[in-house]
């Protein structure tokens, strides 16, 4: 399957975006939330982006105040996991101009909205930013 | 209102939360909004539905529980505008799951949406399906996705794809419907297809072994196309990555390269080419070129590919290893565990380079080095390698310290090809680490030290000269005072001495300085001063000299709040107060401990069940082990036991068999506790040694651990006060008995041997004639409660003049109030036979009620001349 979730959180440790594909029940995410972001938000620049945890591989890596966090199967190539974060910076930052918390927060909802577009399954589905933005920029302009 | 803004209350409530200060106030908000949103469902207001839902996700996502909202997602989805239903969508992906009843209520909604005119809303229903579907659903909904999986739309044509990997993966039947739109959509140019179309082939080769066959036929052109044209493509700012274009797709295609070249020499042939080129080609300044290399290198290890393309893939990885971006190294490490099994000399050539990446100061780095280096051991170079790993264990972080010292131990352990060594670097992780070394690794220490008597003064010297600089190391302490305790006098006489040792004066009083501190000192646990206290009271009789002192040490601890410390301490103090001249017999050496048993039982058990060992213990004491053995099991008798009834050589004072009793009442005193219940398990030498060593262990929990001390002291104290009585009555009785002369009648009364409330037995003899010491004793069961027995055995024991022989038993089952019997029959040799009487004890071990029972006796009152 590859990704088993995607995960934002500002450099507070707080969840500010949570997707996963496949189930956990509500106390198993907040342990798991829980234990990353301390293991993750730790560690230094210096230090490579990959860290062990439980069966899962986190790929992670900080934007500004934003930490975004991806748990992967354990064969999956790490480094197109990071590709993946930047695209999807990339694309959040196409949308909103230089995405910061308060648009993830704000706009949730949206955000969202791309991930579902890039991601299906826990599969990378589209990396193209212009296809990715269509149908929410079709939505923006009929409102 | 407008739908498309979540409206200002969605605003009004992120802002209240964000200016929460703490985790209660939060709550209150989230509470307070929780409350309305459920008034609002209650009341099926529609107008707020859709901002509710939004707020709802928004909850989830800080950890609360949401489910009282998933029928509104429900009511949003069925709802006809796309605004409702996207968010509808977005709900039921976020806040139901697959397991969910609710979720079957969608099926058909989804239905429609799959069928629907808009594209959007089709492709809002392949997500939802692909992200959440059950088996059941995908069952019901397959047929159209098969549909939407021909459309021309790429973006419909996309999801559909990968909308069939989850519905495959649910219903792996459903695969060969699937192989024909997958493999015709590796034709189209639109890259979100081909990511999907290669995904779905990936997961259709995993599913079916036909699926692979066909893909194989069909689709290694087709993919060896799609990879030249792009990583031959020209700029393509959409999809461009630090000048590559698509790395995704680049990845994708390897990765379904590597399923359907494995194990084909055709296909992977096929592949070679533009695999090199890709290896070649590929620039590696920036992370897209990297991972697309990172991900060719492991196609390439994982197909049959040439030699050329390996030495290929091998030096890209050693180039990674190399790299100063700790990412890079990681994923060398990674990849380079895969390649030991492809090219073990090639990764062996690295091996400097991954010992230094063991060293380095980022975990995960350390983590995957570790990995390898354990893999790269062999015969040869594990000398060496041990060496740096326990150079590094000294430096190294105090969280690393647990890994590294469970790897080193498990590579001295598997690859120890002599003791010595073996022994030199256990001692040297106990002296460093010894606070991670795990009970398991200890425990088969001390048995190998016992198994090689020309090591052991050598080990018990190595072991003070330690102790004397890392005290603090609580394993380390353990076995020193274990080995003090038992070969205390070679380390005062130095027996044994190697060539290479240093000559050393320890005093008897220095050994006992050493286990005193050890006892004493603030960092020992309990089951550390209990092996004090045992290795005290044996020094105190190798070391006449220093009994007093011990005495003072032990006696410190008569009111320690520790029940086990204070036990022994008052138990020992008696033996060498009271007990001198039983003294020596009684803390002897220990036998040596059986290695194999132990490492049978080792490998058998896991950690858990090594540290859960005390539960068990009570039954598998040590003499009582072989006991264990069912009815009818021809064997002598363990050791232990003889000796506990040895009354033969009328030279050893009548005290010895005490002394005995009182070495089983230490060594497994607990044996005889009512509450043995669980099957014996492994040798009895090693069980002796888990019963000193666990008691009291760390690692056990205390609601454990605390009955089962106070069960085995109750069982002590009480055997404490009659063990004594008991044996002289026992010897009361011999004088009479033997003073009865060899009578050669050849009829002899039948007796009752036993008889409790519960329990009654009776022995008849006969004797064969020409055989005069030989008798057949047919025993007979009674069972005088009201309860029937089962799992009903008979045990019993004799001193070493006698041999027994018992035959299997009529039955396991006793009824009830005598309706019935067992018997069994036991032949027995006397080779003293008219000089001493037989003598016999016995244990009867049976369920009833559920529950174990054990009776015991002896019996004395055997007809004279047997």
């Amino acid at each position: 399957m590859g990704i088993r979730f995607v995960l934002l959180v500002n450099k507070q440790g707080q969840t500010r975006l949570a997707q996963y594909y496949e189930y956990l029940t509500l106390e198993e995410r907040r342990a798991l939330e829980g234990e990353i972001v301390r293991k993750c938000l730790a560690r230094t620049e210096q230090q490579c982006s990959f860290v062990e945890h439980r069966n899962y591989k986190i790929v992670y890596r900080r934007y500004a105040s934003l930490f975004f966090l991806v748990g992967v199967d354990n064969d999956e190539n790490e480094l197109a996991i990071l590709e993946f974060i930047h695209l999807l910076v990339e694309t959040m930052d196409r949308h909103f101009g230089n995405v910061c918390e308060l648009d993830i927060m704000f706009h949730l909802e949206k955000a969202h909205f791309m991930l579902e577009e890039m991601v299906m399954n826990g599969c990378v589905i589209e990396t193209n930013k212009t296809i990715i933005l269509t149908p929410i920029h079709l939505m923006d302009r009929a409102s | 209102m407008n739908p498309f803004s979540s409206g200002t209350r969605l605003r009004d409530m992120i802002r209240a939360i964000r200016a929460c200060k703490t985790a209660a106030e939060e709550r209150a908000v989230v509470r307070k909004e929780c409350a309305a949103i459920r008034a609002a469902i209650s009341e099926n207001d529609q107008d707020y539905r859709h901002r509710n839902l939004a707020k709802l996700m928004f909850i989830h996502m800080l950890g609360y529980p949401t489910h009282f909202g998933q029928m509104e997602c429900l009511k949003l989805i069925a709802s006809a505008g796309f605004p409702e239903k996207r968010i509808g969508y977005l709900g039921l992906m976020l806040l139901l799951d697959e397991r969910q009843e609710v979720l079957m209520l969608v099926t058909n909604s989804l239905k429609q949406d799959l069928n629907h005119s808009n594209q959007y809303i089709v492709g809002l229903a392949l997500c939802a399906l692909g992200n959440i579907c059950s088996a059941e659903m995908a069952r019901d909904l397959a047929p159209e996705v098969e549909r939407l999986l021909q459309i021309r739309d790429p973006n419909i044509k996309k999801k559909a794809a990968l909308c069939s990997i989850r519905i495959i993966r649910k219903v792996p039947d459903l695969a060969e419907n699937f192989m024909g739109p997958a493999s015709s959509s590796l034709k189209e140019k639109h890259h979100g297809v081909l990511i999907a179309g290669v995904q779905l082939c990936t997961d259709l080769c995993k599913a079916s072994t036909d699926a692979l066959e066909y893909l194989r036929k069909n689709c290694t052109e087709g993919l060896v196309r799609i990879l030249r044209d792009v990583s031959n493509s020209p700029y393509a700012p959409e999809y461009d990555v630090a000048g590559i274009t698509d790395p995704f797709l680049h990845i994708r295609v390897l990765r379904l390269m590597r399923m359907l070249g494995q194990g084909d020499a055709d296909s992977s042939e096929y592949m070679n080419d533009i695999l090199a080129q890709v290896a070649t080609k590929t620039e590696s300044n920036k992370n897209a070129g990297n991972a697309i290399l990172y991900e060719c290198v492991e196609t390439i290890m994982g197909i049959e590919a040439s030699s050329g393309l390996r030495v290929l893939a091998i030096n890209i990885l050693g180039r990674f290893l190399s790299n100063r971006d700790n990412n890079i190294r990681y994923v060398a490490l990674h990849m380079l565990m895969k390649a030991v099994t492809v090219d073990f000399q090639a990764v062996q050539r690295h091996r400097t380079t991954i010992l230094e990446c063991v060293k380095d100061s980022d975990a995960s780095i350390r983590k995957r080095a570790l990995e390898l280096v354990f893999l790269l051991v062999n015969d040869t170079n594990v000398k060496s390698l041990t060496k740096e790993l326990i150079d590094y264990l000294e430096v190294s972080d105090q969280e690393f310290k647990g890994d590294l010292t469970a790897k080193i131990c498990s590579i001295v352990e598997k690859f120890s090809q002599e003791k010595l060594w073996y022994i030199d670097q256990m001692f040297k992780v106990l002296s460093l680490a010894g606070n991670y070394v795990k009970d398991d690794v200890w425990h088969a220490l001390i048995v190998m030290i016992s198994n090689a008597p020309d090591l052991q003064g050598y080990s018990v010297r190595s072991l003070y000269k330690a102790f004397q600089t890392s005290n603090e190391q609580e394993t380390l302490v353990r076995v020193t005072v274990w080995c003090i305790g038992e070969y205390g006098e070679m380390l005062v006489n130095n027996v044994g001495v190697l060539e290479m040792e240093e000559p050393m004066t320890v005093t008897e009083s220095d050994a006992v300085d050493a286990v005193e501190v050890a006892l004493k000192c603030n960092s020992s646990d309990i089951t550390t001063r209990a092996m004090s206290l045992v290795a005290l009271l044996k020094l105190s009789s190798r070391f006449p000299p220093t009994s007093e002192r011990i005495r003072e040490i032990v006696m410190q601890h008569k009111g320690n709040v520790e029940l086990e410390l204070q036990q022994r301490s008052i138990e020992f103090n008696s033996i060498i107060q009271r007990h001198r001249n039983i003294k020596s017999s009684l803390v002897e050496r220990m036998p040596v401990l059986d290695e194999s048993a132990f490492i049978g039982k080792r490998v058998g058990s896991s950690q858990a069940t090594l540290s859960a060992d005390k539960s068990s213990r009570p039954t598998s004491g040590s003499p009582g082990a072989s006991l264990k053995l069912p009815n009818g099991v021809a064997k002598p008798p363990p050791a232990p036991l003889v000796d506990l009834l040895d009354l033969s050589s009328d030279d050893v004072p009548a005290s010895t068999s005490s002394t005995t009793d009182f070495l089983h009442d230490l060594l497994g005193g607990d044996l005889m506790s009512p509450s043995s219940s669980a099957p014996s398990g492994g040798g009895a030498g090693t069980d002796i040694l888990m019963d000193l060593l666990s008691i009291g262990s760390p690692s056990a929990p205390t609601d454990v651990s605390v009955p089962n001390i106070i069960s085995s002291n109750q069982g002590n104290a009480g055997e404490l006060e009659t063990a004594p009585a008991s044996v002289m009555d026992f010897l009361d009785g011999l004088p009479s008995n033997s003073s009865l002369p060899g009578d050669k009648d050849p009829i002899y009364p039948s007796i009752t041997a036993f008889e409790s409330s519960t329990l009654k037995i009776s022995f008849s003899f006969t004797k064969q004639p020409g055989k005069p010491q030989d008798t057949v004793i047919q025993a007979t069961f009674t069972n005088l409660s009201s309860n029937t027995y089962t799992d009903f055995i008979f045990q019993a024991a004799v001193p070493k003049f006698i041999q027994l022989h018992l035959d299997p038993a009529s039955s396991s089952t006793l009824p009830a109030s005598g309706n019935g019997t067992i018997m069994q029959t036991l032949s027995v040799t006397n080779s003293q036979q008219g000089q001493k009487p037989l003598a016999m004890r016995i244990r009867m071990v049976y369920r009833v009620n559920n529950e174990d029972k054990t009776e015991q006796g002896q019996i004395n009152n055997f007809p004279p001349g047997l």
